[in-house]
């Protein structure tokens, strides 16, 4: 039986690491992911696991010092949000090119400037080229499910990849909502042990890590990373079949909400999904109309089939972003699913929209709004401008 | 070997993870010594086998071998002249 | 949407109305309902306005954004009824309650023609009386319960007993006071 309970999607994500008991976290505070090293510091302390817990002085240090538990043998995480997971640039490209499972919890939160400490996806986003994969969550229950499977993925020998586990600052980490946990046995049966086939520690197979490439070996590498990333489409997809097994709660790469029939379709990542369903909701109960979501889950590798595949018979589609890339062109989603519909071929009209920048709300009736403007380009033919902003003051 | 899976003609289906050397003491199989301008030459009348020319060596690549006379390993020397330079006897030369 | 109660409280940063939405929810969550409290986040500052959000449900609840047309409003610090439109988007159907020694009738040329039920409770009467100190929090809760009527009195006791057992469980002492402001409440609200 599942138990019943209602946190914050920090303490959520602190409860899965409590389940999962890790080795090694390295962490260093910074709003709003502060509290997932805090609970999991306060559990150490309990007793109530063993997890070797590595104050640091900075994030840098944090991800090298996770790096280095990882290289050492040990099942490594840490936590962080915007600035902190910039100071770790260097270290994120390091930990994905030399193939360590580390799981980072990442609390989305805006990058300065002007400082901001409210939810958007621009430090994860900038991070997308970084080799990590990439998970979003919805809601608190998507973060603790995301969570309980993210060492699975990373941890298998096809992937051997880190994952970033992300979930929107603020509207989940410090929302109380209802949850679902998943009872101790179960995900330590479900996780298991971490038996790395390599190690620095072991004194029976001396080995180096992180060697000079010259030129003649360094794309063979980045080809080996990116068959990796590949590798993990099929075991994310065989994990989440098993976690669904487990809990009954089905994940994928994306959601498709109502999306079988629909019309028009917006594509959106994290929290603000679940906002937009409301807006469906009331739009088919109003109207009739027929308006679907695909919410993106696994954002790295990215599956562009499958998205292509699934807005196959969508009259039009509007992709949201949460962050800017400031190619002056819309943001990074925007980008990828117009590039994933034009190479399956398909030909509808496209919009983007940059909506929630540091913390800005986005409301059940501008999702209706959005909807409106979908119809209305798909019976113009019209697309007024290829990218424009949701709760902008003009 | 590791060095069958990582060589200069290897595919990017056979390189190890992040590239890991599985193995101790491959740089054994670099021969460094192909980049020497200069070798040295030991005079063995001069030598009084101090030996502070073993421990300076940059590449490990003198060694102290039968009748405890040092041995220079050709295939690593860079040819730095360190061994040279430290040598109170003058019984290493360096020469092109 | 129709079927979840939302809630907005409105205080200043260290007066506890985030704690307050937070025990809320948790007290309908153990009643069997699905939640959310959270708090609308800015500099964190010490007397600074602050909001904080309820939604209350039979079913489960996917909106993430603020609540802009409550169904009530808990105001914790009467002085800031002169600086925000604490009524803002407020239904007419719904109710505010403000914490106020002044009859409703003073309060209500405060809010902006506010058409809908205005209560208030002296918190403070009743917090000095029941603790000796001036915590508004559980009078304000109580309150809400009250006239919102989310859950059933009894059942609201009996949890809110649960939790300041586990809360103050190396503070025993303050949870008969803090139980006799919640029933002090109850009864001063008549609703």
């Amino acid at each position: 039986m599942a138990i019943r309970e209602r946190l914050s999607g920090n303490e959520a994500v602190a409860y899965a690491i409590k389940q999962i008991n890790p080795d090694v976290m390295p962490a260093f505070p910074i709003t709003p992911s502060t509290e997932i090293p805090q609970y999991v510091a306060t559990y150490i302390a309990n007793g109530e696991i063993d997890t070797e817990f590595i104050p640091v002085e900075s994030e840098h240090s944090s991800m090298s010092a996770t790096i280095g538990a990882s290289a050492a043998g040990a099942r490594a995480l840490t936590a962080t949000s915007s600035c902190g997971l910039a100071l770790m640039w260097e270290e994120l490209y390091v930990a994905a090119s030399n193939r360590f499972p580390i799981v980072l919890a990442l609390v989305n939160r805006a990058l300065s400037g002007p400082i901001n400490i409210n939810a958007d996806h621009s430090d994860s986003m900038g991070a997308r080229d970084s080799g990590w994969i990439q998970i979003y969550a919805e809601s608190n229950q998507e973060a603790y499910d995301n969570f309980l499977q993210s060492f699975r993925i990373s941890e298998h020998k096809d992937v051997m990849l880190p994952v970033m586990i992300c979930q929107d600052g603020f509207i989940t980490s410090h929302g109380v909502e209802n949850i679902e946990l998943v009872e101790d046995e179960l995900v330590k049966d479900f996780v298991g042990e971490y038996n790395p086939e390599h190690y620095l520690l072991n004194s029976k197979e001396p080995m180096a890590v992180g060697p000079y490439a010259v030129s003649n070996y360094y794309m063979e590498s980045k080809r080996a990373q990116t068959e990796a990333l590949k590798n993990a489409k099929k075991v994310i997809l065989e994990v989440a079949e098993e976690f669904e097994k487990m809990t009954g709660r089905k994940y994928g790469f994306f959601e498709e909400y109502k999306l079988d029939d629909a019309d028009y379709a917006i594509v959106i990542i994290g929290s603000a999904a679940g906002t937009c369903k409301a807006a469906v909701d009331d739009i088919r109960e109003r109207t009739g109309k027929k308006v679907g979501i695909l919410k993106i889950r696994v954002f790295r590798p990215f599956p562009e089939e499958e998205i292509a595949h699934a807005l196959r018979n969508v009259k039009s589609v509007a992709i949201l972003d949460r962050s800017e890339m400031f190619a002056a062109t819309g943001g990074p989603l925007g980008a990828e699913v117009t590039a994933a519909l034009y190479r399956a071929g398909q030909n509808k009209e496209v919009v983007n929209y940059l909506y929630g920048l540091g913390g800005r709300d986005i409301t059940v009736t501008e999702f209706e709004d959005v909807y409106n403007e979908l119809e209305r380009m798909a019976e113009t033919h019209e697309v007024r401008d290829n990218f424009k902003y949701i709760g902008l003051r003009e | 070997m590791i060095s069958d899976r990582i060589n200069e003609q290897s595919s990017w289906r056979d390189l190890t993870e992040g590239n890991k050397i599985y193995e101790p003491a491959t740089s054994v199989q670099f021969n460094t010594g192909e980049w020497r301008t200069q070798a040295p030459v030991h005079d063995e009348a001069k030598c009084k086998q101090c030996y502070l020319c073993v421990p300076v060596c940059p590449d490990l690549s003198i060694s102290v071998g039968d009748n405890d006379k040092i041995v220079f390993d050709m295939d690593h020397c860079k040819g730095c002249g360190i061994c040279s330079k430290v040598c109170p006897f003058d019984a290493i030369r360096m020469e092109e | 949407m129709k079927n979840t109660v939302e809630i907005r409280w409105h205080g200043r940063g260290g007066q506890g109305a985030k704690t307050a939405a937070l025990l809320l929810a948790d007290v309908a969550f153990k009643a069997g309902k699905y939640v959310q409290g959270f708090p609308e986040y800015g500099p964190e500052r010490m007397g600074a306005p602050i909001t904080a959000y309820n939604r209350i449900s039979d079913e489960k609840i996917t909106v993430h954004s603020n609540i802009y047309d409550p169904d009530y409003v808990v105001v914790v610090d009467e002085g800031l009824l002169d600086s925000i439109d604490v009524t803002a988007g407020l239904n007419p159907e719904g109710a505010i309650v403000v914490n106020s020694a002044k009859p409703a009738s003073e309060i209500i040329p405060k809010l902006h023609g506010y058409t809908g039920k205005v209560y208030t409770v002296d918190a403070h009467k009743i917090s000095v009386a029941a603790l000796g100190k001036y915590f508004p929090n559980s009078p304000m809760l109580a309150a809400i319960v009250a006239v919102s009527k989310v859950m059933d009195k009894e059942q609201f006791l009996t949890e809110m007993e649960g939790s300041y057992k586990h809360k103050f469980s190396k503070k025993p002492e303050v949870i008969d006071g803090n139980m006799k402001a919640l029933r002090m409440t109850l009864e001063e609200v008549l609703v």
